[in-house]
């Protein structure tokens, strides 16, 4: 075990250590349908957090993805409404919507050389204005491919059902894990989160690279919609305010750092359960209030990037001496 | 024309002509009576309703300064302002009530600073921790109901006039003027400017940039406690869930809109308060003009656009190249001694 590979651990051991205390309290935890439902319920979290995690592995952030979810979802609902576009074509339309808006800002983030938070703020009101623009009210879907999607399940054993949506975020975050850890694209990701200056010296084309890292943030984020709105059957332009936040969250907690170039697709997955695990138990104690989910992510937040500091602090001391 | 007009020339004449435009959808939009002792009109109303962003600029143009950021004003806000309520509502007074909230600021400034300038943690991430966690810390004190109160001389924060000015517009203007005073007229401002320049060099040069950074972020944390104060006292109540909510997003619009450099260094005090009256305008502006409020956001984030393009380090260089290049004069000698003295 390294000091690369700690976080990792720590993560998946405070997971696996929280569940096993859920257990103990509410051995119910345990059952598939608890599982099932975890995974389907943060679905579109645990799909945005995988783009999350390449820009920041990147060391550069993505604020707007929780207005493109929104807008995604209101875009759906309206081409559906308006449109006699078959469902299959609307999100083919809305992901290279969102992969070109993501683009877009990964452009501007490198021709202004402006810092990605304020670009991305920028990015943020766009989208959302645009959502507001298409409709301002919430919008349903009414259409029978919805219903199919909605119920389309795996019964695993225990009746806890393994939805489209939890079979799609897994199905992300692999991808990811492939994307970042295994192609040319992803070595690049870590050589600019190591230092953009140094990625061009070795020869990493810093610009391209910075449209591809945000348009797959993008793409993700519509993704990310396209489920939502599966998951709610409406669109919604005041919707996911602030998911932008819950997915950088899940990003630290699942074990990588913040300034970019060291991390795993597959801790942000753990991070999103871990999320998702302190909301389920909420709900099952039935006394604990909501407000509590909120404290208890900043306390894990805090603890995951003082893990991290210390870390790195060891690692320059023993490179010192 | 004195250096401090000259430095916030683009933000006056953006601010006026935007208040043009609305002039002319709304042609009494400069129109301000006098009636049962207050000042009335639209202009005095963005006065007020820009106080909350207007506060939070003040402490956000500090941190900004610092190449820092703070995420957590609005939390920071949400919790002060149920501080006061709850004081009030046990009794503890005005006195009571406003003290608690600004210690309740200052603790979270305290918090965000040690963080930032003793563990060495990114700002945003370090602000990011309290972003999340405060307004659960808010619902805590307010036990997730709104607290309301019934008490005039809190109310009198966010509703009351002194001589027919609207309080909420006397606090900001009154704490910018004191923040710009204290470090313009001390050598703060400049301490400031050279840790956000290079930290580095600037504590082996003598700074103790440790404990400045953590005065600047307990400044913001004051800032951010007047803005829940008066977010409180004007509802009588605190909300818990939607005081101060994404209002750290328009605080930094502020600043930016007021020529600060996300990259630390020079700061404006004055031009990031007229950023805040800019946002403002626009809010109230589209409304009092009769267009649809969804286009609020469109019209914030082309504006961003537009003022990254100029602050770009990229194109910066080559508009004042073409600047140069048009005014026809061999200037070189001469901007680099005004940049100098800027």
């Amino acid at each position: 075990m390294t000091s690369r590979t700690l976080p990792l651990f720590a993560t998946i051991a405070i997971f696996l250590i929280a569940y096993l205390v859920c257990y103990l309290q509410f051995p119910a935890m345990l059952s598939t349908r608890v599982i099932g439902n975890l995974l389907t319920d943060n679905a579109y979290l645990g799909i945005v957090a995988v783009g999350m995690t390449v820009v920041i592995l990147s060391g550069g952030i993505d604020l707007s993805v929780g207005s493109v979810i929104a807008f995604s979802g209101v875009f759906i609902a309206v081409m559906l409404r308006d449109t006699g576009l078959h469902p299959l074509v609307v999100f083919a339309l809305l992901l290279a919507v969102t992969t070109a808006f993501g683009a877009f800002m990964g452009g501007l983030i490198h021709v202004l050389a402006m810092p990605p938070f304020i670009v991305t703020l920028a990015g943020m009101f766009l989208a959302r204005g645009a959502g507001y623009m298409l409709s301002v009210e919430s919008v349903p879907i009414q259409h029978p491919f919805y219903e199919v999607l909605k119920d389309a399940y795996y019964l695993m054993p225990g009746k806890g059902r393994l939805t489209l949506l939890g079979v799609a975020m897994l199905l992300s975050v692999a991808g990811g894990m492939i994307l970042a850890h295994r192609t040319r694209f992803g070595t690049r990701v870590f050589a600019m989160g190591g230092g953009a200056q140094t990625a061009q010296l070795m020869g990493v084309p810093v610009g391209l690279t910075t449209v591809q890292i945000y348009a797959f943030s993008g793409f993700m984020a519509g993704l990310s919609g396209v489920a939502f709105s599966i998951y709610t059957a409406s669109g919604y332009p005041l919707a996911m305010v602030g998911t932008e936040l819950n997915a950088i969250a899940a990003v630290v907690i699942g074990g990588t750092i913040l300034t970019g170039g060291a991390g795993y697709v597959f801790g942000t997955l753990i991070g999103v359960l871990t999320m998702g695990l302190i909301q389920t138990y909420i709900v099952f104690d039935g006394s604990l209030s909501s407000w509590w989910t909120k404290i208890v992510i900043g306390a894990l937040l805090l603890m995951f990037i003082l893990l991290q500091k210390g870390l790195l602090r060891l690692g320059t001391a023993r490179a010192a001496a | 024309m004195p250096r401090v007009i000259q430095r916030v020339l683009p933000q006056l004449l953006t601010l006026a002509a935007l208040m043009a435009l609305v002039s002319v959808f709304f042609p009494d939009f400069l129109e301000i009576t006098y009636s049962d002792g207050r000042l009335v009109g639209p202009v005095i109303d963005i006065l007020k309703r820009g106080a909350p962003v207007a506060l939070l600029a003040i402490g956000m143009t500090l941190v900004i300064a610092t190449r820092g950021i703070d995420l957590s004003v609005g939390a920071t806000m949400a919790i002060c302002g149920a501080c006061s309520a709850w004081a009030i509502s046990a009794g503890y007074g005005l006195a009571g009530a406003l003290g608690f909230a600004m210690l309740a600021g200052l603790a979270a400034g305290l918090w965000n600073g040690a963080l930032v300038a003793v563990f060495g943690i990114q700002p945003i991430v370090a602000t990011l921790i309290l972003m999340t966690a405060g307004r659960g810390v808010a619902q805590l004190i307010t036990e997730g109901r709104i607290l309301t109160f019934n008490h005039e001389g809190l109310a009198f924060f966010g509703s009351g006039d002194i001589l027919g000015v609207p309080m909420p517009t006397l606090i900001w203007v009154l704490l910018g003027v004191l923040v710009a005073l204290l470090v313009r007229r001390t050598a703060l401002g400049l301490l400031i400017e050279a840790i956000g320049i290079n930290r580095r060099a600037s504590t082996l040069a003598g700074i103790n940039s440790r404990v400045l950074l953590i005065a600047v972020y307990m400044a913001s944390g004051f800032c951010a406690a007047w803005a829940g104060i008066v977010a409180t006292a004007d509802i009588r109540g605190a909300d818990a869930n939607n005081s101060g909510l994404w209002l750290e997003l328009d605080a930094i619009l502020a600043v930016v809109i007021g020529g600060n450099s996300l990259l630390g260094g020079r700061f404006s005090i004055a031009a990031s308060l007229l950023g805040a009256m800019i946002i403002q305008t626009i809010d109230t502006g589209i409304l009092l003009a009769g267009f649809p409020s969804e286009f609020n956001l469109v019209i914030k984030a082309a504006l961003v656009l537009v003022i990254l393009v100029l602050q770009s380090p990229n194109l910066a260089p080559r508009f004042a190249r073409i600047a140069r290049r048009r005014r026809g004069t061999p200037a070189a000698g001469k901007l680099t001694t005004r940049e100098a003295g800027e």
